[in-house]
């Protein structure tokens, strides 16, 4: 295999499975909120507030891998 | 937006500096804020006209916002924070216009932002705090935990410049792909996304800065 080749597939899989975590931690966070908004629905301005500031939080993770993958086919070091 | 997302674009050269795109819409967008803000506060009155009342409410919703997030008075910080806010949502919208691409979709652009609420933050909270109080902040809540509380004080940062960058310019990207691919009207519901998307980053930009700002002032804890 080339480096090129070894590149894309190395991009593929960072993005893939990067995504797989933040996917199922935000999943939960918004079921753990609307949780919280039904049972109190008065607070629901400081739940979605929160809310936005974590998932925020949660999917840098995975915009660390796009940013991974992207360094790994624009910026590769090792294709000279 | 053509080739790599990495490297921004040189429009022409000043001299010896490049003038690169995401500077020259940079310059547009203050140009655009400054023009606005301007012809809205020329004539302020104690009875509003129109354009002083659009501006008055959005200066209190974002104070409001920030009284909420940070619990102390926001109005030290509300020209930086507010400020911040209005730039990252008309840089981030200005990429719904055909043929450009928002400024903040360059790292140079994210990096220079998240630098200045890098600097700001151990302004404000030497300012308000002092030297001492405000450096003995780094022990709690032990000494040994100083490397660690260095360390978030970095990758906050980092994790500030990468996630307005990557959310502002994955969305762009997509768009050109999907618009390359499958052609006029196709990318239409991806832009309403992006316009969703933009929103909510400058929001939560300007929430996050005013959280650091808070944990460097006192008010909130750290974060």
């Amino acid at each position: 295999m080339t480096i090129q080749m070894i590149s894309i597939l190395g991009a593929v899989l960072a993005v893939a499975f990067g995504a797989i975590g933040p996917a199922l931690g935000e999943g939960r966070a918004v079921a753990a909120a609307m949780d919280a908004i039904a049972r109190q629905p008065e607070a629901a301005g400081t739940i979605s507030r929160t809310l936005f500031v974590g998932l925020a939080m949660i999917e840098t993770m995975a915009i660390y891998c796009l940013v991974i993958a992207l360094l790994v086919l624009f910026a590769n070091p090792f294709t000279a | 937006m053509s080739g790599s997302p990495l490297v921004a674009p040189v429009v022409f050269q000043l001299g010896p500096v490049p003038i690169t795109a995401p500077v020259l819409g940079t310059c547009a967008v203050m140009a655009l804020l400054a023009g606005l803000a301007w012809v809205a506060s020329t004539r302020l009155a104690n009875r509003p006209s129109r354009w002083q009342s659009a501006l008055e409410i959005v200066v209190l919703a974002i104070e409001q916002q920030l009284r909420d997030t940070m619990h102390c008075d926001p109005r030290p910080y509300l020209a930086l924070l507010g400020t911040l806010f209005l730039f990252l949502l008309t840089a981030n919208l200005s990429g719904l216009f055909p043929g450009v691409t928002p400024p903040t979709a360059y790292i140079e652009t994210a990096a220079a932002l998240a630098l200045v609420v890098f600097f700001s933050t151990h302004w404000f909270g030497i300012r308000r705090r002092g030297l001492a109080k405000y450096l003995g902040g780094y022990l709690e809540p032990r000494w040994f935990m100083l490397p660690l509380n260095v360390l978030s004080e970095l990758t906050r940062t980092f994790s500030l410049m990468v996630r307005l960058f990557g959310n502002v310019m994955s969305g762009h990207f997509v768009i050109a792909i999907v618009l390359s691919l499958a052609g006029l009207l196709v990318p239409v519901p991806l832009m309403a996304l992006e316009l969703l998307t933009g929103v909510v980053q400058a929001y939560i930009f300007t929430v996050l800065s005013a959280v650091f700002i808070g944990a460097a002032v006192g008010s909130i804890e750290r974060g």
